[in-house]
């Protein structure tokens, strides 16, 4: 992190330290913290970190914008912050001026295609839009006669079916069949789902490097307090041991959450197969972090840890429901080893060591 | 934030890569001229690593008064992989090159580094390191092995155990006692030296793998006189010196590649059209593979800005380690429905025994797991 990145990612933490505490959140009765934390991180420019000021955006950079996601992780924010960062990314791609207020994203699985027909109308069903029935929104992308489009979508228009995952949040199916955008462009040469595919798992890999890193501490901090058989439980060996294989997966998910993440900001095109090693380990091995640091966070803080009041969850349920977005472990690993398969192991190590 | 594990994403710098291409074809042209046959198995090959050193590969970052180049770790890094990868037998100079050398040439005498480093960096001396011995493996602190102030020298006498290569190498680094533990520091007492192992009264004695392989050896101390200035640092006080050598032994692509061989060849034994179970089963390793050297080339990047990573070393040495144990058995699953011609399948099933049956070794040398990981709860604040 340069440190223009390192004043965004303070930034956002005060923020949410102030506004969007895990231990209020949990405890409020109602929304109400929602809107003045969702206001102080657009008034932040937090929430338009990857478009361009010519857009309408804060144009704080690709860097800037995993920094806050980072930190969003951290929190494990309950709001649309990582899709709004991603939605202005990709209307932004188009050349296309936000619209303001949250938005959401999709699609987010592959298989799932969205087609901008002739008539101007598009079609095509997308699973387990994150927050689509919250936000005002939606930045699409669809294939059309002429390439892939960006496309922006009021949710008032799509017919949006209600579900959640497994945290609880919003999380929709949402129908395109003969919506008309208010808007939509073509994408540059280099951006199409594929594209949308990575930056998605990126977003993600790096929200779950930050909420992994929360467990960690708190699960660190808990071990030093909670007293058992006469000595607090970090004492303990087998404790310990534990501990540090959450602390091991912690660092496996940051490193290659932020190895991804700078690899994005820096890469010269998306057509490297470079970028696509990184963003596969990332989206695997952060994935296979968060299941096995997950149940060690729930191990060390026992009973207390798994009731709805302690925050534990706030952080366990995302890390698991986030391995799922944009595609989880298995589906970029099947893809990642068709490709490596292709190139041979002499391609393979050849690959590792040009990325 | 109370806990500081680091892991910045570091890259190679583009004099490292220009250095992997000469490298590369380094290897190919002594692979074509029989220098090396990356199938023999690692045995000592003085030919070739006569030519690493002339080629200016060993103690690539030593001054160059000392026969080094004093180019980067980071350059070091490169060459370490690409050897590991292209099987190349480094085993004569290995030692010397990662750890030895550094160690003397911060704590020995000026006479002796002019004697020795210039022969390490040609590639003629090879190193060991003694720290175990029969009570004294992971508890390192519990050494007895004495060495006695004379007015001639040092006077040693004990045993060292499980020391790798003792048998083939010209010296070791051996840790051994000079004075007893004191109440307040159990870990004072110990001292660094520089053993030559011609000198009388040291003799060894194989101890085989189980698969009769000979790598460790038993080295027997009976009144062996060292010189007064083999003595390397400050006697008593080489709890303090052994931190920053540590980071550098643990963080390598040693700790991930051993077994590496394993996942190259599984790929071209699929093929280039697996299954859905080889393909996901690959992209996994192949995920973990490379989290581990982008966090290994972290390490790499911290050493080089001379700070002392020893928490992130030992995390790259367990995930490493671990996983370049679990390869061989998890390739063996993968690869059980391949359906080749069976020249290919015995082939690849004695690469895959040789490699399970050593994997057992690979989480007790060097640190074992229990250690690592105590190493990394004291490093989150728990003890």
């Amino acid at each position: 992190m340069d440190e223009a990145q390192s004043l965004v990612a303070d930034a956002a933490s005060r923020i949410f330290r102030d506004l969007g505490d895990p231990q209020t959140i949990n405890g409020a009765a109602d929304d109400n913290w929602r809107a003045p934390l969702w206001s102080a991180l657009e008034d932040a420019g937090l929430t338009t970190a990857w478009v361009s000021d010519e857009l309408g955006g804060a144009g704080a950079g690709i860097g800037a914008g995993f920094a806050v996601l980072r930190v969003a992780g951290e929190f494990a924010a309950p709001l649309p912050l990582a899709e709004t960062l991603l939605g202005g990314w990709l209307l932004g791609m188009a050349g296309m001026v936000l619209p303001g207020g949250a938005l959401s994203v999709a699609p987010t699985r592959r298989g799932d295609v969205l087609t901008l027909n002739v008539d101007g109308l598009l079609s095509g069903i997308a699973r387990a839009v994150p927050f689509a029935a919250q936000v005002g929104h939606l930045a699409v992308l669809a294939e059309s006669p002429d390439g892939p489009v960006a496309a922006l979508v009021e949710v008032a228009d799509c017919d949006c079916r209600d579900g959640r995952n497994i945290a609880g949040e919003v999380q929709n199916t949402v129908d395109f069949a003969g919506v008309r955008p208010v808007q939509w462009a073509a994408l540059p040469d280099g951006i199409a789902a594929a594209t949308l595919s990575m930056m998605g798992a990126a977003a993600r890999a790096m929200q779950m490097a930050g909420a992994l890193q929360t467990v960690l501490e708190i699960a660190v901090q808990y071990a030093e307090e909670r007293v058992a058989f006469g000595r607090p439980i970090g004492k303990f060996q087998a404790v310990q041991h534990n501990l540090a294989r959450l602390g091991e997966e912690a660092a496996a998910a940051i490193a290659i959450a932020n190895s991804t993440a700078h690899t994005i900001e820096h890469m010269e095109s998306w057509d490297g197969g470079n970028v696509f090693l990184d963003v596969a380990s990332a989206k695997i091995r952060v994935g296979e972090a968060a299941g096995q640091g997950g149940a060690i966070g729930h191990q060390v803080f026992g009973a207390i840890g798994f009731t709805q009041e302690h925050i534990l969850h706030r952080f366990v349920q995302r890390l698991w429901a986030w391995r799922d977005d944009f595609d989880n472990e298995a589906i970029w690993a099947a893809e990642l080893g068709r490709r490596v398969a292709a190139g041979g192991g002499e391609g393979l190590w050849h690959s590792l060591t040009a990325a | 934030m109370s806990v500081a594990i680091q892991f910045d994403p570091i890259r190679l710098p583009p004099e490292a890569e220009t250095l992997r291409a000469e490298v590369r074809s380094f290897l190919k042209e002594e692979m074509t001229a029989g220098t090396f046959d990356p199938q023999a198995g690692r045995k000592v090959n003085d030919e070739f690593s006569r030519k690493v050193g002339a080629k200016g590969w060993i103690g690539i970052t030593w001054p160059k008064k000392y026969g080094g180049q004093e180019r980067s770790f980071l350059e070091r890094y490169v060459i370490n992989e690409e050897f590991l990868f292209a099987r190349a037998p480094t085993r004569k100079h290995f030692t010397a090159d990662r750890q030895s050398g550094p160690v003397l040439l911060k704590y020995a005498s000026e006479e002796i580094k002019q004697d020795i480093l210039p022969r390490i960096t040609r590639g003629e001396v090879s190193f060991c390191i003694g720290m175990s011995e029969p009570d004294s493996g992971s508890d390192l602190f519990a050494a007895k092995t004495k060495a006695e102030r004379t007015d001639d020298g040092w006077l040693i006498n004990g045993r060292k155990l499980w020391t790798s290569l003792a048998h083939e190498s010209d010296y070791m680094i051996g840790l051994f006692r000079t004075s007893a533990p004191t109440q307040e520091n159990r870990r004072h007492g110990l001292s660094q030296f520089l053993v030559d192992l011609k000198t009388p009264g040291i003799s060894t004695r194989p101890v085989l793998h189980p698969s009769g392989n000979h790598e460790f050896n038993e080295v027997i101390f009976d009144n062996a006189l060292l010189p007064h200035d083999h003595l390397l640092g400050e006697a008593d006080m080489a709890w303090k010196q052994a931190t920053s050598e540590l980071a550098y032994e643990r963080s390598g692509s040693e700790r991930f590649l051993e077994t590496g061989q394993v996942l190259f060849e599984l790929v071209d034994f699929i093929g280039e059209n697996p299954d859905l179970r080889e393909a996901e089963g690959l992209g996994r390793l192949v995920a973990q593979l490379h989290t581990l050297r982008r966090m290994s080339i972290s390490v790499a990047g911290m050493l080089h800005a001379g700070k002392e990573p020893v928490l992130e070393a030992s995390v790259v040495k367990d995930l490493g380690t671990v996983w370049e144990q679990a390869l061989p058995s998890v390739a063996r699953e993968l690869s059980a429905f391949v359906d080749r011609d069976p020249g290919n399948r015995m082939r690849f099933e004695e690469i895959l025994a040789h490699n399970i049956s050593i994997a057992p070794k690979l989480t007790i040398q060097g640190g074992t797991t229990e250690v690592l990981r105590g190493i990394v709860a004291r490093g989150l604040g728990l003890r």
